[in-house]
């Protein structure tokens, strides 16, 4: 029985560790996954050598005699000051904790772009959280009468209001004190300069950085619209009519624009922000000051609120598929062929405008489009995820020859990476110029593969890491998703073809020193 | 991205056939594979520069060039300076700027026009995608002349304004471009900067700029005080939104980009291409002297960026200082010729390796990768770099010689055959010569001229 050490708290994952220098055997651990159990009540930090044995002894199973080696580790100490936390294809760039702070009228999309951003952020990799200061007044002021609250002579509310605030800020630094958080987004008007110097008091006190993100707009249509797709859900007019709750939301709007200060060019000339004018035809950008809040902004101008579809489907079944055997670049089987032509006749029903379609530039999921007898663009972006040794292999046999592989991959499914492979991690990062696009285009339909599907729906659907590999993506079905007021509705498709089932859910047992018969517990059938 | 041509009357689904050299899956018409564009954009677009002299406009247009080049947007850029220089042959003095100056207006306003020409005979004859227009363009009438060719022409439009009031950054342009510029070649330093203030002068009075009511229904960026503000209008495609993003992330503040390969690795030495061994002994020595360079260069603030191949995170190792690991910096995917020495491809794959020399560039390994593969993967890490300041990238042959051609402009047919040797450090610097930005390229061999035994590739 190897002894196991838990690694949930610690501040790193074992890859950060595991590159470095083993003085011993002078060689560094490339590496391919995260995850390992080791004794619980022994942290990393205390014990990195214990961590190195068993870390050695992984990568080469044939050793285990279940000694722990200990090993000099001098570098270790300027290990733990490396900037980043995990192994992730891309270096996450973040120094200290940034606040994204909104400002601007009621109604001007601000939950919109936050929650919006927040899920992008979390999806890329950089832990991001929102806080909705209107939540905390709802929570403080159990129910909302009207507008009068708002009024700013109400000195009452005027309390509870900034007592709110306040509340959010102490959750922000808890957030990234206790939580390991790094972006913080803070949903408010903020439209004054007083309130917004408090902010920026708290954030340089604490050494965050602050972005502010304006949405300024003045377009009666568009305010309009917004009040009726998400005002009148809100908790807030549960119990009023349509047309009460219209006046009364206008009337709120105008307790706010009497003292509403926007950003100021001038005056705030030293702050990092972005004004968006009128939903993105034109945008202000002042003193980006890192990465981060370059690709924020990056992402801000390229999202748009016109209405669109966006229909996310696998290539038909493969020949590959029907053997199940994963990878490999083969064509359709005969039931595939029948699906594509289904798929054809699907999409000409829905009658959808100027509809883009997207393929990988595998074979499979260009016969796929081929059958639909349009205009189709390959990206090598949307590949399936590379499996490395364990191209075209069924389940079996990769129990077989690679056991721990195997295990390892059940552990951490979305961490893991197939040596001389990709992990779902890295897939993400591979698809994001194409969830850049996405957001850019109205109309499309992608034509994918199920890893790639699963992390294009997490985004979509804001699932987290954990989730995302297990998400099911079953063959011969079309989703089809349509963002709606905070969120986006999802429409699934059988085309009742009949397919072979792809997906692996997560076995009981995921210790490498499983049974066989545990490891292909969950295995699909196949020929 | 790959577009195919709708083919409304033929029988679907089309038979498939893969490229041999791309390895890209192809609708095929009697044996004949299907021809298609590679395009990102549907028209092609006009971007055009806008600002007082010296606001670095040419510096702009040349940088963005050599970005979507580099990027596979085939573009160019058109300097209208040039033309007048090629029609007047000797400047005289800013006298010839003035606005009450007849002759000189209908020479400029030639110039432009011939200009334009070239754009049309690029765009829409040669298959550019992207034309460059650079020039003053600082009044309305003259970017509504601009305008219209577009629309005749079917051309999309995008202003690129540079604004700045800051009399050092002014200053520093002048001198740093404007002294070595044909123009001045006989005139002296005081000389060429007094004649150069009147020239914007002459400028100044008939500027126009982007103006936010007058020009809202135009697409545009306006860059203020050298990258501190910006203004974005009416981004309406995918190119556009790229040309913005790259010219928000780029500065002038000096510094210098360091590129090298990983120390000499086990299977370099056995002449093996590609895999994930560790350095020899060698190797480990060029990682101590890049140890004791770094050292002397005293770089403030260097960041280090490795792949995530274990032979240039151990380079990184030995430097003592921590660094950043990138994906997207491993070796090219050398597919199933992994780890095989290019005797033995020749030998299993002889076919392959002929289509690899015929375009080094597109050829794309059998489950693996191909340069131009490279060159999209390393975007973001570019994109990182302008944002950045002092860097050493510790990388591989093939993405070092994707990034050299990105920073000295080398064309797709360059790129692969640039010379990429093992423990030499690359050190570039950008340095302002003629309103180019080219960079000072210098190379140092930490190590004895020892050659490794790495085969030629």
């Amino acid at each position: 029985m190897l002894p196991y050490l838990h690694l949930q708290n610690s501040n790193y994952h074992l890859n950060d560790l595991c590159t470095y220098y083993d003085a011993s055997s002078e060689c560094c651990f490339p590496f391919h996954y995260v995850c390992c159990e080791l004794w619980p009540w022994q942290m990393a930090k205390d014990k990195p050598s214990v961590l190195l044995s068993y870390v050695s002894m992984l990568r080469t199973p044939k050793s285990g005699s279940g000694v722990l080696h200990r090993m000099e580790l001098p570098q270790l100490e300027h290990a733990r000051l490396r900037r980043h936390d995990s192994a992730a294809s891309v270096p996450q760039f973040c120094n200290s904790p940034t606040m994204i702070v909104m400002v601007g009228l009621p109604a001007r999309g601000k939950t919109y772009i936050s929650k919006k951003l927040t899920r992008y952020l979390n999806w890329i990799g950089v832990p991001t959280k929102m806080f909705n200061v209107g939540q905390y007044r709802r929570e403080a002021v159990k129910i909302y009468k009207n507008f009068e609250f708002f009024k700013p002579d109400n000195e009452e509310a005027m309390k509870i209001r900034k007592a709110c605030a306040a509340a959010a800020l102490k959750d922000v630094a808890l957030y990234f004190t206790k939580e390991q958080g790094q972006v913080a987004v803070f949903d408010a008007t903020n439209t004054t300069r007083e309130r917004r110097a408090i902010i920026l008091s708290f954030a340089m006190e604490m050494g965050y950085k602050v972005f502010f993100v304006e949405s300024i707009c003045d377009d009666p249509e568009i305010i309009a619209e917004n009040i009726k797709q998400v005002k009148f859900g809100s908790p807030d007019y549960a119990d009023r009519d349509i047309d009460e709750a219209m006046e009364d939301f206008i009337q709120r709007i105008d307790c706010y624009r009497a003292s509403y200060m926007p950003i100021d060019d001038e005056k705030d000339r030293k702050l990092s922000y972005i004004k968006i004018f009128d939903v993105g035809s034109r945008y202000l950008v002042n003193r980006v000051q890192d990465h981060i809040q370059s690709r924020i902004v990056y992402y801000l101008m390229n999202i748009h609120v016109t209405p669109r579809s966006i229909y996310l489907s696998r290539h038909g079944e493969s020949e590959l598929n029907l053997l199940g055997r994963i990878g490999g670049d083969t064509g359709l089987s005969p039931r595939g062929q029948k699906y594509a032509s289904a798929l054809a006749t699907f999409i000409k029903g829905q009658k959808i405008s100027d509809l883009k379609v997207w393929t990988s530039h595998m074979k499979r999921t260009v016969q796929t489009a081929e059958a639909l007898g349009v205009q189709y663009e390959q990206w090598k972006a949307l590949n399936e995820i590379d499996a490395g040794v364990c191209e075209e292999l069924t389940y079996e046999e990769i129990q077989e020859n690679f056991p721990e592989e195997f295990a390892l991959r059940d552990q951490d499914k979305y961490r893991y990476r197939y040596p001389k492979g990709e992990s779902y991690e890295d897939l993400v990062h591979r698809l994001e110029p194409v969830i850049m696009e996405l957001e850019r285009q109205e109309n499309v339909l992608v034509i994918c593969h199920q890893a790639v599907m699963r992390c294009l729906l997490a985004y979509f659907l804001d699932k987290p890491a954990d989730e995302l590999p297990y998400l099911r993506c079953p063959l011969h079905t079309v989703l089809k998703l349509t963002p709606i007021a905070y969120g986006c509705k999802v429409e699934s498709f059988f085309l009742n073809i009949e397919a072979v089932n792809t997906h692996r859910e997560r076995p009981m047992n995921v210790n490498v020193s499983r049974k066989t018969e545990e490891a292909l517990q969950t295995v699909p059938d196949h020929i | 991205m790959i577009d195919n041509q709708e083919f409304m009357v033929e029988a679907y689904p089309r038979e498939l056939t893969q490229n041999p050299l791309r390895k890209i899956w192809m609708p095929c018409k009697n044996g004949h594979i299907v021809h298609r564009r590679v395009c990102m954009t549907n028209c092609p677009t006009l971007i055009v520069t806008v600002g007082l002299p010296a606001r670095g406009k040419t510096y702009i247009s040349k940088k963005l060039t050599r970005y979507l080049n580099w990027i596979g947007v085939p573009t160019k850029e058109f300097n209208v300076g040039q033309y007048r220089r090629e029609c007047l042959k000797i400047y005289k003095s800013f006298e010839f700027f003035r606005p009450d100056n007849e002759e000189g207006l209908k020479i400029r306003r030639q110039c432009a026009l011939s200009a334009l020409n070239d754009v049309r005979q690029y765009l829409s004859v040669e298959g550019g995608q992207v034309a460059v227009f650079d020039a003053t363009n600082t009044t309305r009438d003259r970017r509504k002349t601009i305008i219209m060719f577009a629309e005749q022409n079917g051309y999309r439009v995008f202003f690129v304004e540079s604004v700045c009031e800051d009399p050092e950054v002014i200053a520093q342009n002048i001198v740093q471009v404007k002294l070595g510029n044909p123009d001045y070649i006989d005139c002296n330093s005081d000389e060429a900067i007094k004649d150069f203030m009147k020239r914007i002068k002459c400028y100044e009075s008939s500027y126009q700029p982007l103006d936010e009511v007058l020009d809202r229904d135009l697409s545009y960026i306006k860059i203020m005080d050298v990258g501190r503000r910006y203004l974005v209008n009416r981004v309406v495609d995918h190119v556009q939104s790229r040309i913005v993003y790259y010219l928000m992330n780029i500065h002038i503040t000096p510094r210098s980009i360091y590129l090298c390969r990983h120390g000499e690795s086990d299977l370099n030495i056995k002449g093996r291409i590609g895999g994930d061994s560790g350095l020899s002994d060698r190797g480990k020595e060029f990682a101590k002297r890049l140890r004791n360079f770094l050292q002397e260069q005293n770089i403030k603030n260097l960041k280090v960026w490795t792949s995530q191949m274990k032979r240039t995170i151990q380079t990184a190792e030995i430097l003592g200082v921590s660094y950043e690991q990138w994906k997207s910096l491993n070796e090219i995917d050398a597919g199933v010729c992994e780890e095989m020495m290019y005797e033995e491809i020749q030998e299993r794959y002889p076919l392959e390796f002929a289509l690899r020399d015929q375009d080094k560039y597109r050829y794309r390994y059998p489950k693996g990768e191909s340069y131009e593969d490279l060159v999209q993967r390393l975007e973001p890490v570019i994109m990182e770099l302008e944002r950045q300041e002092n860097v050493l990238v510790i990388c591989h042959q093939a993405v070092l010689r994707c990034l050299l051609a990105y920073f000295l402009d080398k064309t797709a047919d360059e790129l692969p055959y640039l010379k990429c040797p093992l423990h030499t450090v690359l050190k570039l610097t950008p340095v302002a010569y003629g309103n180019t930005q080219t960079f000072d390229l210098t190379a140092f061999s930490p190590c004895d001229p020892q050659l490794s035994q790495e085969a030629p590739s």
